[in-house]
């Protein structure tokens, strides 16, 4: 499958990535490659076959619903690349 | 003593519990080997201060016999490892000066045993790769070259500093992660063992994701006893991943028999590939005669999926990649991009993005996002999932005829040159072609250092085990490794 430059805009738009025009026909180049790789899957006879879920069946544990942690604000924002007030900064959302 | 760094888990073990040498001896013995190795770009992040503290605690625990095996082994930790206060950053720029404020569950358990870590080491950004050379801090080198031929050679990826570390005998081992073959490919490539455990043996709180069904850690060592050692520290039920097993581990190290009389080991024909080269194919023939001669029972299979599962790998390892990755918005740590006047917020992500992640990274988020897009989730990640079903009941149908292990190349060549330009990135995906399956079905896999190839290069062979019978592929391992007698190391140019 050949993927046009209007395709490779749209997912690089999907993606929050920001991909100059001059780059598309590159990127839409190697994404075309990929798929073309992954186009082989269309041999197999999938028929009746469940897609995989869980690679080793295991039933998930249950717990309590309870509060185990918290409390550490300074830490969650400790890393953040701007934090005003107690909250994660940024730019204007809601006009 | 001399060459401390040589050692390996299980003699440093009983060096210290004997009293013939220190943690911290031992410890700054690896500190200044990893000084002077600075031009094989395997420890991105040294962490000497913290070293030597865990050494003297580790030391004072000696002291009063309250020693677990690791107790004061100094290791080379993985950068996609969350350590507590120490930079942590997958080898991408966008997690530019972020340090967890929290370690990561397996860290914990190492550190809880008493093991001293000497720094964070290099890997392929994300762990996509198989090269080490999507790393943001440049490359890791293979200590091992071709005779006198002084070419780079990559140790190989993800987990290219790991494996680099070990081989130079940086440290005494170090932890790997493995999602197509990121363990099992750089230890082939570097003459060392690496093992990736059932899928939910280790638990992931804590390493950074890539794949999260596909993602297992797993340690990197110089020998077969070692990484069962260190592999029991590593395994265990964690409540904070729900995929983590609540099963008792063993002690893997007790396994070790070397006694494999009566087990059968398959041999599965479509491993053997067109252009495959002819060492490869020797060594292949080689192993299969040593694990005979042990008096293990060969028996040739059939795993008819299995050229599937490269495509079916790479489908749902970049679709899962682009929904772990969306986490990096420049929001809550690492980078965040420079704004211009009236930029807002979808300015904010797609360049903190772009400038953030490099092109590797880039192009399987962008084709993850692709595939789950709508109109393609059914031809392309349900159908993979489909696939990876089919490839999963291959491995179920020979474990049922009685096969125990599989033993298979571990890579398609010894070390490629580094800095080859890659034009066509689907030719990098197919040096995981022997592995990956193992991640899509959620198996045991171990590579163990069987030969040289004509250039000097160490050649490794992989064996496949059953879901949860770590222990016995361990020892299938133990037999194999006994046979070869693999015992050739780099010599010393860095």
């Amino acid at each position: 499958m050949s993927i046009d430059i209007e395709t490779a805009a749209r997912v690089a738009k999907l993606a929050r990535i920001r991909v100059e025009d001059d780059a598309l026909p590159a990127l839409a180049q190697e994404f075309s490659n990929i798929l073309g790789f992954i186009e082989q899957l269309n041999e197999v006879d999938v028929e009746d076959v469940e897609p995989m879920v869980s690679v080793e069946p295991m039933r998930l544990k249950r717990r309590q619903d309870g509060v185990t942690d918290g409390g550490m604000q300074d830490k969650v924002l400790s890393n953040a690349p701007d934090a005003r007030e107690g909250f994660f900064a940024v730019p204007k959302v809601v006009e | 003593m001399t060459d401390l760094t040589k050692l390996k888990i299980s003699e440093a073990r009983d060096a210290l519990r004997k009293g013939d040498v220190t943690s911290v001896e031992l410890t700054e013995a690896c500190l200044a080997a990893i000084d002077k190795a600075d031009a094989l770009g395997a420890f991105v992040h040294k962490t000497p201060e913290v070293a030597v503290q865990q050494a003297k605690t580790a030391d004072d625990r000696i002291k009063s016999g309250d020693a677990p095996d690791l107790c004061g082994i100094p290791l080379g930790i993985k950068d996609l490892f969350c350590t507590k206060g120490v930079p942590s950053q997958a080898a991408s720029a966008i997690l530019n000066g972020f340090k967890p404020e929290y370690e990561s569950t397996v860290t914990s358990q190492l550190f809880d045993a008493g093991a001293v870590m000497l720094g964070k080491l290099n890997m392929d950004e994300f762990a996509m790769g198989s090269s080490n050379e999507t790393s943001t801090y440049g490359n890791a080198i293979n200590p091992w070259r071709r005779g006198n031929d002084d070419t780079a050679l990559t140790p190989g990826g993800s987990s290219g500093g790991s494996a680099s570390a070990v081989a130079a005998d940086l440290c005494l081992a170090a932890t790997g992660t493995d999602t197509g073959g990121s363990i099992r490919q750089p230890a082939a490539f570097t003459g060392i063992t690496g093992i990736k455990p059932t899928y939910g043996r280790c638990s992931r709180w804590g390493i950074v994701a890539f794949a999260s069904s596909l993602d297992q850690a797993g340690p990197m060592t110089k020998d077969v006893r070692d990484a069962a050692i260190m592999l029991e520290a590593m395994c265990g039920h964690d409540p904070k991943d729900s995929t983590s097993a609540d099963l008792a581990v063993p002690n893997f190290e007790a396994m070790l028999t070397g006694d494999i009389k009566g087990k059968t080991i398959g041999i599965p024909r479509e491993y053997r590939m067109d252009g495959m080269p002819d060492e490869i194919e020797t060594l292949w023939s080689e192993g299969r005669r040593m694990l005979e001669d042990a008096g293990a029972v060969i028996k040739d299979i059939s795993l008819k999926h299995t050229k599937y599962a490269l495509p079916a790998y790479y489908v749902i390892a970049p679709a899962e990649a682009s929904s772990n990755l969306a986490r990096y918005d420049g929001v809550r740590y690492g980078h965040r991009a420079k704004l211009a006047q009236g930029d807002g917020i979808t300015e904010m992500y797609e360049k903190t993005r772009a400038e953030g992640f490099g092109s590797e990274v880039q192009r399987r988020v962008m084709v993850g996002t692709y595939v789950l897009s709508a109109g393609f989730y059914d031809a392309y990640y349900n159908r993979a999932r489909k696939v990876r079903t089919l490839i999963k009941k291959d491995f179920e149908d020979v474990f049922a005829q009685g096969v125990d292990a599989i033993l298979t190349p571990a890579t398609p060549s010894s070390a490629f040159e580094l800095g080859k330009e890659h034009t066509d990135p689907v030719e990098m995906y197919l040096n995981d072609v022997f592995t990956v399956t193992v991640n899509l079905a959620g198996l045991p896999g171990i590579s163990v250092p069987t030969g040289l190839d004509s250039q000097g290069l160490p050649l490794g062979l992989q064996l496949i085990g059953r879901p949860w019978e770590e222990g016995d592929l361990l020892n299938t391992a133990y037999a194999l490794e006994q046979a070869a007698g693999f015992v050739a190391k780099p010599s010393q140019w860095w």
